[in-house]
């Protein structure tokens, strides 16, 4: 398994120290490849979201995080930097969880990014939106309405005007959070399907829930369990061969017992008959 | 301007503002307590002594009549409005109104909420012209009262709202009524149901306007429910401009007395509602 | 509605004693709650009647037209010209907001945004308790620190005079009230916004201001607006500082340095006094009317484009 690493981490280590001390990350080292899709797959709590977050430093936002170790973009440190957070932010993008429209026109919405980056024209600005909108597949659905407010769209258009407005500040990683979790199937599926897309042109770090949708659409898999990391390999042997017995456990859906205090794990989402009759219970 | 250099001078003025707010707090308490303290510290027998006969011309005497006047008008003013708010909050809970009859009612409230202390203080006055009645003690009460009502409604429908909905199914579920349910669910909220009533209290003890033309600016010792009164706010409007420095010195001991007990009723109040807060799940 | 109600009143009746004593109270406090909502509604309408119907007398005679435009106020002689209270009030309101709004958004957003843990709670709770003191230990000390301040320092600064009472003042010292109220609701309505607005406008790579002014204050604005027309409302009902500090002269203020008149500081200088001519104290009773359809409006705007504005912008 020769790629490039577009992103790795180094012994990553993320405490949050609030009321009680948790770790969520426990040294954690791993590689991104680049114009790949890698999955960051594990039970709920497991530290699937701050992994991703510290990958462009978005979980400084919440007080009291301390974090040990390093990210490197290609050769420069994301941690230890004179580059500003914001520009590492740009070359690192990140789509939320919930679909979340910024409370402008589906327009600015697009521009929002490049706007803040750099002085464009507004023929150059009516290009980007166009080409960023039609690379989510989006286009057609919104070009007569551009002006109307984001949040009239239905929420899986929203998450894939997300999707166009983190492409939009040309980022060279592209971090997404279960971003088909809070959506009905068809629109997730509509979600997957941009995103593969996708993949061949962008970085892309996407956690999620559900093991189908890491089958279906990741070139490689991450697992980790409670803040370690347990198994990194490309998806066809992570699925058919796992290597490590947790691993094995997880993805015949053994561990899934740990769904239980998540909150709704993935009812909507089609997990082995085990898992199902888990969260029955 | 460089994004970046916006980026800290923004964040500057913003802690700037912060700190500019503190320091007038500082400075307005830390006035009060000083001018006031000089004053009520060296004597604090005159918030316990009645008005001389000339009270106004010489500062002879305290003003004792005001601190009573205070107590014998917010405490039944505060009695009255929480009796009435409760209901009303109870009420705008979905047991007893549907969301648009509590929609229509909170849209009059917040216009009370809103409503200058001083229209309150001309209503009152004008009710007691139509009666024919003379500005005394028990309008002081009906005016601090009508004040405070919007007020400690607004806390008390917070605090009910808070309650958590288990507590209501589980009364309805062992076959409670509707009243039955209401006093569960009052006696869940309770800190925040006191924590709003000392507020209530707070705010009542402190307004001027609302009893400036009720009470009646007496300088005598209150002689009951139908005859003039004074409170501190009162006392200290009429005399911190007084020419004579005794008079004058008395608004300054008022409202040491004053700005101690409205301090000390919101650091009441936060401690209940800071107690409530951990005793509520997930708050 | 709940199954308890649904009985009819012989059931009550017939029922063992216990149930039916439970169902009486139950009917009786339903009744005096139903009152209790209604009692908000009654107040509203018993304050405006009462108003409206005291005003009568003193619109029968005078032009409202006349009243509201001219500035000749001698209630003596009959001559009831609102505009110089009227355009001390709006002096008065303008320049507090204007000094007020800029610091209680900063405020605010330092206070949402920026402060963090034992910070914030004691910066929160500091604004919480400056809310609360009340606006006559604001006029007291208005008299012993804003008057000398203006009198000696800020009027000459400017190149003019003053005896240290006037419009500027009080505009200083309701900015000092209006703020902390102002900065609570705005810091609501920042806080309410979810954390993924947040992350989507920093993960595109906005700066931290970037993200607080083109979508934090824009999704709050409802929010922040709102609570700019209350605190409108509040300054321009203010009655008690006005009335200590604003030197009550009721004449067209020439500059902001001078003595005045608000609306309702002339109703507290001038109700003792000339409470017995019926013809004044209808005067002033359509000055509290005034103050009360004016701040009303004030209300209703600040709902109305809450509700609006959020309709369109929610995220």
């Amino acid at each position: 398994m020769t790629h490039d690493i577009a992103l790795r981490t180094e012994d990553l280590e993320v405490t949050y120290t609030g009321n009680r001390e948790v770790t969520a990350l426990n040294g954690v080292s791993v590689d991104f490849a680049a114009n790949k899709l890698t999955a960051i797959i594990g039970p709920s709590g497991c530290g699937k979201s701050t992994l991703l977050k510290s990958l462009n430093r978005l979980h400084e936002i919440q007080p009291n995080a301390e974090i040990s170790g390093d990210v490197y973009l290609g050769d420069e440190s994301v941690y230890d930097t004179d580059e500003p957070l914001p520009e590492i932010r740009r070359r690192v993008g990140y789509v939320p969880q919930k679909p979340t429209p910024l409370p402008v026109s589906i327009y600015n919405n697009v521009a929002y990014g490049p706007k803040i980056h750099g002085d464009h024209s507004k023929a150059e600005l009516d290009d980007i939106v166009e080409t960023q909108l039609r690379k989510v597949n989006l286009w057609e659905e919104v070009n007569d309405r551009l002006d109307a407010p984001g949040a009239e769209l239905s929420t899986g258009q929203i998450q894939r005007l997300c999707l166009a407005r983190s492409l939009a500040a040309e980022p060279e990683v592209l971090l997404c959070d279960e971003v088909t979790s809070a959506l009905d199937p068809i629109s997730a599926e509509q979600v997957e399907e941009t995103l593969a897309d996708l993949k061949s042109e962008y970085t892309i770090v996407m956690v999620t829930h559900s093991m189908e949708q890491a089958k279906r659409l990741a070139d490689d898999v991450v697992f980790l369990y409670l803040g370690d990391l347990v198994e990194r390999n490309d998806a066809r042997s992570f699925f058919e061969n796992p290597q490590n017995e947790r691993t094995r456990e997880f993805v015949k859906g053994h561990t899934a017992v740990e769904y239980d205090d998540a909150d709704g794990a993935d009812e909507s989402e089609p997990e082995s008959t085990t898992a199902q009759t888990v969260s029955a219970e | 301007m460089d994004r970046y250099t916006e980026q800290r001078l923004f964040g500057l003025l913003a802690r700037a503002s912060a700190a500019l707010i503190i320091a007038v707090l500082l400075l307005v308490v830390g006035v009060t307590l000083y001018r006031g303290g000089r004053v009520f510290l060296t004597d604090p027998t005159v918030a316990i002594t009645p008005p001389g006969s000339r009270y106004m011309l010489d500062g002879g005497g305290g003003f004792l009549h005001a601190v009573l006047g205070s107590i014998f008008i917010v405490v039944p003013a505060t009695v009255i409005a929480t009796i009435m708010s409760l209901s009303t909050a109870v009420f705008l809970q979905s047991d007893y109104s549907s969301e648009r009859t509590s929609d229509v009612i909170n849209m009059f409230l917040n216009v009370l909420w809103g409503t200058p202390p001083i229209v309150y203080g001309v209503f009152v006055l004008t009710v007691i012209i139509a009666v024919g009645a003379q500005t005394s003690l028990i309008f002081g009460v009906v005016a601090i009262a009508i004040f405070q009502y919007p007020i400690m409604t607004r806390y008390a429908d917070e605090a009910l709202r808070s309650a958590p909905d288990a507590v209501k199914e589980a009364s309805y579920g062992l076959g409670a009524t509707r009243f039955e349910t209401a006093r569960v669910t009052v006696r869940a909220a309770l800190p925040g149901v006191i924590a709003g009533i000392i507020m209530g209290f707070a705010r009542g003890i402190g307004d001027a306007a609302t009893v400036l033309f009720t009470a009646g600016r007496s300088t005598q010792m209150p002689g009951g429910p139908f005859e003039p009164a004074t409170t501190l706010p009162i006392l200290i409007f009429e005399q911190a401009a007084s020419f004579n420095a005794e008079v004058r010195s008395h608004a300054y001991a008022a409202s040491f007395v004053l700005i101690v007990a409205v301090l000390a009723l919101i650091v009441a109040s936060k401690l209940l509602a800071g107690r409530y807060a951990r005793f509520t799940p997930g708050g | 509605m709940d199954p308890t109600t649904d009985h009819g009143s012989n059931a009550e009746t017939t029922r063992p004693d216990r149930l039916g004593r439970r169902l009486v109270i139950e009917r009786l406090s339903s009744y005096w709650l139903i009152g209790a909502g209604l009692f908000a509604v009654a107040l509203f309408g018993l304050i405006v009647l009462t108003l409206v119907q005291q005003s009568i007398p003193i619109v029968s005679e005078h032009s409202l037209l006349e009243m509201l435009t001219s500035a000749n106020w001698d209630p003596a002689q009959e001559e009831f010209g609102f505009l110089p209270a009227i355009l001390g009030t709006i002096y008065v309101t303008v320049l507090s907001m204007a000094m007020g709004t800029p610091i209680a958004i900063l405020a605010a957003i330092y206070i949402a945004e920026y402060a963090e843990g034992r910070m914030k709670v004691i910066v929160s709770s500091f604004i919480d308790v400056l809310a609360a003191i009340p606006s006559v230990i604001f006029g007291l000390v208005g008299l012993v620190v804003v008057v000398p301040f203006v009198g000696d320092y800020l009027a000459p600064a400017f190149g003019t005079h003053s005896i240290g009472l006037g419009i500027v003042t009080v505009s200083l010292v309701m900015a000092i009230i209006v703020t902390p109220f102002m900065i609570s609701l705005s810091v609501e309505s920042l806080e309410a916004l979810p954390d993924e607005l947040r992350e989507a406008s920093l993960g595109v790579g906005a700066t931290k201001w970037e993200t607080i002014r083109s979508v934090l204050l824009r999704a709050a604005g409802p929010g922040i607006f709102s609570a700019i027309l209350l605190g409108f409302g509040r300054v321009f009902g203010a009655t008690i500082v006005p009335a200590m500090l604003i030197g009550g002269q009721t004449a067209v203020p020439g500059s902001p340095f001078d003595a005045g008149e608000t609306l309702p500081s002339l109703i507290v200088n001038d109700f003792g006094e000339l409470m017995s001519i019926p013809i004044t104290q209808s005067a002033l009773i359509l000055v509290g009317l005034l103050l009360l359809v004016i701040v009303w409006l004030f209300n209703f705007g600040a709902m109305l484009v809450r509700r609006r504005l959020q309709r369109r912008w929610q995220y």
